[in-house]
């Protein structure tokens, strides 16, 4: 079983070639991004973590990204083609209601689908590397609805 | 990186010397194919000893009634209550003096230094009401071995009541666990199927996961994340020598030996699809057994090596799947609501042990090869990881408590419980503990 919502995601880039400018490429000076907080230096990992947000969430026992999950890989894809030096690390993770040896599999497959989106995006696929923590390193502690869903989730981690 | 002294473990035991005895009919015997088994009363007097021997046949013989105890199926008594205080010297024992206690049968002993060191430990079973003796045997071995004999004194009365194979003469290796929940320090870790003689094999810089002993030698495999690459590992626990296994393209994880330790199986994570590996250990040539973009994954073989079982979300949920070892006939054994992951085949070859979540809760459970006669013997917040004594008879597994949100809680520890689903016990260990495996009989 692989989930891929292929008709959603073809619909997604569309209205997004649409909706946005296309962000600068190639260039060493960044352009200024239209809502920057203070004090992150642009193309900083602050300012990825602060402006852009590094997780897409999952449900249980899912990879496909929701469509919150591809607006925020959209603006990764954005981010990561203005700042073209920036390599990245995607991070999977899984709640720990399941089995360690499946979840490393599954936090495998979360980070690979969001890599996969980034790319489609057009974003090299040689500048994103993925981990899978399966359940072993929780990002919420707590064994609550809450805390499982902050914990299936990829994270895109600036190297 | 930290080197951990290798203790070797050669241990130039001389084996089983059988003392004379009449062969017995009509004598003591425990079922196990019955559900409940009712501890089987047995008195075993220190063994008797001359200077440092007394020390020894007292240590000795708390061992090997301790291994005993722990198995469910024997209930020592009380050494106070024993109305023959050097019982060991009297061959043929004074019958009538245990009867009176109700003991069935009685264990003497005795251990003496030779003049080389090494210690000669003898043995003798009775059986109380049947007046004979059942077993006879004596050890020569090395003095820092004095465990492992008393070890093999209890597999040696379990065998001979019960007429299988015991499991005391084994041991563990385990994630010893430590630290904040969100940051676990986890260590390799193996100490003796009586939580003795425990010792760590990693420094808990990079995380290791789910150890395997090998059937055939004194090595592991296992998983680790050092230098941030989720990779499979050799580990020898002798030489304390480690390598990379294969070569691959990706997170490989989930390894296990095949049964003659030649091979071993594993996952390999490739954009997000996870298929089934073999890598001969004598080649180093990698074999592809599945070909999924789903998650196939936990393999292990069946005892004679013709079978692989594993579990794949290829239907839609996590259940369990059995193929051909080399990779055909892939067919689906679990139906139940549920899923099912972690399965491990018997040493006997007649059952497949398991992890089943359901309902918010996980199970240990056990089934036919073929998915029928499910029987789901324990279950918690969280039991995961089943593996085998060498004898097919009593399950391993770690079990876990929730955490809340400040970090409390959320401690695995590891226990066991026999194949009839009675005698569930904690095994202790000095940290939190999780990820077991049992070692084969040690040759």
């Amino acid at each position: 079983m692989n989930l891929r919502p292929i008709g959603l995601l073809a619909a997604v880039l569309l209205v997004a070639a649409c909706a946005q400018n296309p962000a600068p490429t190639g260039g060493p000076a960044p352009g200024p991004a239209p809502t920057r907080l203070h004090g992150a230096v642009p193309g900083s990992r602050e300012d990825f973590m602060q402006n852009v947000g590094d997780r897409v969430f999952f449900a249980f026992n899912r990879s496909d990204i929701s469509a919150e999950g591809q607006a925020t890989l959209q603006k990764q894809a954005d981010w990561l083609k203005r700042y073209e030096n920036v390599t990245v690390t995607i991070e999977g993770h899984a709640d720990d209601r399941g089995t360690r040896e499946y979840n490393l599999a599954l936090g495998n497959r979360r980070a690979a689908a969001a890599k996969r989106m980034l790319v489609s995006l057009g974003v090299a696929g040689n500048r994103i590397a993925v981990i899978s923590y399966g359940k072993e390193r929780p990002i919420v502690v707590g064994d609550n609805e809450e805390a499982w869903a902050q914990n299936r989730v990829a994270i895109t981690v600036i190297n | 990186m930290i080197r951990f002294a290798a203790v070797p473990f050669a241990v130039c035991l001389a084996l089983g010397i059988a003392l004379a005895a009449p062969v017995a009919r009509a004598e003591l015997h425990l079922d196990l194919t019955q559900g409940r088994v009712e501890p089987m009363p047995i008195a075993i007097p220190d063994f008797a000893g001359t200077d440092e021997g007394v020390q020894l046949g007292h240590d000795i013989t708390q061992v090997l009634s301790a291994d005993l105890e722990r198995s469910g199926l024997f209930k020592p008594l009380d050494p106070r209550a024993f109305v023959d205080k050097d019982a060991a010297t009297h061959i043929p024992p004074n019958y009538a003096n245990w009867r009176v206690l109700n003991a069935q049968a009685l264990v003497t002993g005795n251990v003496a230094v030779q003049p080389d060191g090494r210690l000669a430990v003898e043995f003798r079973l009775w059986d109380i009401f049947a007046e004979q003796q059942l077993a006879g045997l004596r050890y020569t071995a090395t003095r820092q071995n004095w465990r492992r004999v008393a070890h093999i004194v209890a597999d040696a009365i379990y065998k001979r009541i019960t007429g299988e194979d015991g499991y005391f003469d084994t041991r563990i290796v385990y994630i010893a666990e430590s630290g904040p929940l969100e940051h676990r320090i986890k260590r390799l870790a193996i100490m003796d199927q009586d939580s003795a003689n425990n010792r760590y094999l990693s420094d808990g810089r990079a995380l290791v996961l789910t150890p395997r002993f090998s059937p055939t030698s004194q090595e592991i495999t296992y998983l680790s994340f050092a230098h941030n690459q989720p990779r499979v590992m050799l580990f020898n626990i002798d030489t304390g020598q480690q390598e990379v296994l294969g070569d691959f393209p990706g997170m490989t994880f989930a390894p296990r030996f095949s049964p003659d330790g030649n091979k071993v199986i594993m996952s390999l994570a490739v954009n997000g699809a996870s298929n089934i590996y073999t890598l001969d250990l004598r080649t180093r040539r990698a074999v592809r057994l599945t070909d999924t973009s789903a998650i196939d994954t936990s393999p292990c073989y069946s005892p004679d090596g013709a079978q692989v079982v594993f579990n794949s979300d290829r239907g839609g949920s996590q259940q369990i799947y059995v193929m051909n070892s080399d990779g055909t006939d892939i067919h689906r054994i679990t139906f139940g609501k549920g899923q099912y992951g972690t399965p491990v085949w018997s040493p006997r070859g007649d059952l497949i042990a398991f992890t089943k979540i359901d309902g918010g809760q996980f199970y240990i459970g056990v089934m036919r090869p073929d998915g029928s006669g499910e029987r789901l013997l324990t279950n918690a917040f969280l039991v995961e990881g089943p593996t085998w004594a060498p004898n097919g008879r009593v399950l391993m597994y770690f079990k876990g408590s929730p955490a809340d949100s400040e970090g409390r809680g959320g401690h695995n520890r590891l226990w066991t419980i026999d194949l009839t689903g009675y005698n569930e016990r904690e095994v202790p260990t000095p940290q939190d503990a999780s990820d077991p495996a049992w070692s084969p009989l040690i040759p």
